[in-house]
């Protein structure tokens, strides 16, 4: 995993610690009750709720400098423009990427990947060559490259993992070779928890010459990243899994990749000049960005950030990783319990199953309780099929998550096992 | 709150434990693949209708929730002896109990036993995320019974 040096700055406001109540009074969500009983939030990995700052600040946005952006020569215009280019230069910082003008907007991560597959991808691609995938990649790192695929006869090859739910390098090493043109791997996986050894990765993908896209829309949320450090060539994450609203995702890539890139989506706002006969488009990143993009879910994106670096990031992993070590703990103490993804690498997520149980009795038997959880296929039918389940109950943690939540995650799975007589 | 137990009965836990008619009879002529694509659930429906129009047999096999594994387990025990129309009358009788519109369901022809059943299969309505699990089994049945004029025996395919 590679962690940006840490920014003093970053550490001021809370030094003494964390207080993960005062954090929870920030999200006005978690003092709701679900079914009568306390929301204890366990699905963040599916989407993670919102603190007051963002909430505010998108709809201060919208009551005082709202217009269109790149358009008018009016104001609001102006302002609206200025707040959203300052969001993606703050996207920027947050990645450690060289320029703004490496950040693209998208709606999410899923379109950030099918931009680089449907531009990059299209354009690079073809019969002979080999893309290089794993067995633990979400749908939206699949689904796209098999489309390509159809049209231009690449070969898709998936990278195998170990039984604890991490990557088997060895094996990673004899795929990539030099008909590799693209390596696409997950940072963090969003069903197991599993942390990839990215930066390995990339090296093994460098050797011969191949792109590296990675899908961080975990990792992110979780770990400070570095795309520099890292040396990916393309990140895509979305803002909705970063306590930022739905809506908005972003996709990095090097600068010369993307300058070598047709566009995406025809449309305004990605043009230089139209004519009926011939038409010139803009640089990257606006040649990406067709249409009105997502203005206040841009914005709402810049204040998360803001809000997460005001917390310290550094202070946030220490806390998950704690809660993640406590449930961890306690789930593996129940008879019959079994948990996906052991790896040493791991973030704040436990995929689990029960003997005697299937994952949507457990999650409708924990839902009543008000603990939600995520059950199902987790958008990874290959890694299923791999771990030979068809669903598992996923229970992923937070910045706002507590022990005491694990405790209440512990005693609902209790009621599981009173019910079905386990 | 919802009452768990009011959905958890003990004749869904039992079936859902222990499926019955659960297998690929050999005399099966009507069959169907159906699915659920939010959750994975999978099944195939088995019947053997006689030249009557008489359902023989049924038969499922596949993987899924207690609700779902239990409500084709019923669903079969249910089937049997009936007729294309009565079992089209089942479903859609399921299918009304199970997305809150009972008072469309006609239980009024059905027995007893038939009918209890049928309303503890619908408890499920109290949560409309598992509406699909009881229903899907059904759906199946029904896409099954309606190729009946079909010569072949390739699968059916339903999503719900």
């Amino acid at each position: 995993m590679t962690l940006a040096s840490v920014d003093p700055v970053h550490r001021s406001r809370r030094n003494s610690g964390y207080d993960v109540e005062r954090v929870r009074a920030d999200f006005p969500i978690l003092s709701r009750k679900v079914h009568g009983k306390p929301l204890v939030y366990l699905d963040s990995a599916a989407s993670a709720q919102k603190p007051r700052a963002v909430i505010d600040a998108m709809t201060r946005f919208m009551e005082e400098d709202y217009a269109n952006i790149h358009r008018g020569v009016h104001f609001l215009s102006q302002r609206s423009t200025d707040a959203f280019e300052a969001a993606r230069a703050k996207v920027a910082r947050f990645l450690n990427a060289a320029k703004a003008d490496e950040i693209v907007f998208t709606r999410n991560a899923t379109e950030s990947i099918n931009l680089v597959a449907q531009s990059w991808g299209r354009k690079n691609l073809g019969p002979g060559d080999e893309i290089v995938l794993t067995e633990l990649e979400h749908h939206a790192n699949i689904v796209p490259w098999q489309m390509l695929r159809a049209e231009k006869g690449f070969e898709i090859r998936v990278a195998p993992i170990d039984d604890t739910g991490q990557i088997r390098l060895d094996e990673t090493a004899k795929l990539i070779g030099p008909r590799t043109k693209l390596v696409a791997v997950s940072h963090m996986s969003n069903a197991l928890g599993t942390i990839l050894p990215v930066r390995e990765i990339v090296r093994m993908a460098r050797a011969q010459g191949a792109v590296v896209l990675v899908d961080g829309c975990q990792a992110a949320v979780h770990k400070q990243v570095d795309v520099q450090s890292l040396d990916a060539d393309f990140y895509a994450f979305s803002g909705h899994k970063l306590y930022g609203p739905s809506g908005i995702g972003v996709l990095y890539g090097k600068y010369a990749l993307l300058e070598a890139m047709p566009p995406y989506q025809g449309g305004g706002d990605m043009i230089d000049r139209v004519t009926f006969a011939r038409t010139t488009f803009k640089e990257p990143p606006h040649r990406f960005e067709a249409g009105t993009p997502a203005i206040v879910e841009a914005i709402g994106l810049a204040a998360a950030i803001d809000y997460l670096a005001d917390l310290s990031p550094v202070l946030v992993a220490d806390h998950e990783d704690e809660v993640l070590a406590y449930a961890t703990e306690r789930l593996s103490a129940i008879d019959g319990l079994t948990i996906h993804g052991t790896a040493a690498e791991k973030g704040a997520i436990i995929s689990f199953t029960m003997a005697g149980a299937h994952a949507h009795d457990i999650a409708t038997i924990l839902d009543q309780q008000g603990v939600a959880v995520r059950a199902g296929h987790h958008c990874a039918h290959p890694l299923m099929d791999r771990l030979g389940v068809t669903a598992t109950a996923r229970a992923s943690f937070a910045l706002y998550s507590t022990k005491a939540e694990a405790d209440a995650l512990v005693e609902a799975v209790g009621q599981v096992k009173r019910i079905f007589k386990l | 709150m919802n009452d768990l137990r009011d959905l958890y009965q003990e004749v869904i836990l039992d079936h859902g434990k222990s499926p019955r008619n659960f297998g690929h009879p050999d005399g099966a002529n009507r069959t169907a693949h159906g699915h659920n694509a939010m959750c994975g659930d999978t099944i195939d429906v088995f019947l053997t209708v006689d030249g009557d129009g008489k359902i023989e047999d049924a038969a499922f096999e596949g993987q899924g929730c207690a609700i779902s594994v239990a409500s084709a387990s019923m669903m079969t025990e249910m089937l049997k002896g009936r007729t294309a129309v009565d079992a089209h009358h089942l479903f859609e009788t399921m299918h009304a109990l199970c997305t809150g519109h009972e008072d469309e369901a006609d239980l009024s022809d059905l027995d007893e036993d038939t009918a209890d059943r049928m309303q503890i299969l619908a408890g499920v309505r109290q949560y409309p995320m598992r509406v699909k699990c009881a229903t899907l089994a059904w759906h199946t049945m029904d896409k099954a019974m309606n190729e009946k004029a079909k010569e072949d025996m390739s699968a059916q395919e339903v999503g719900v």
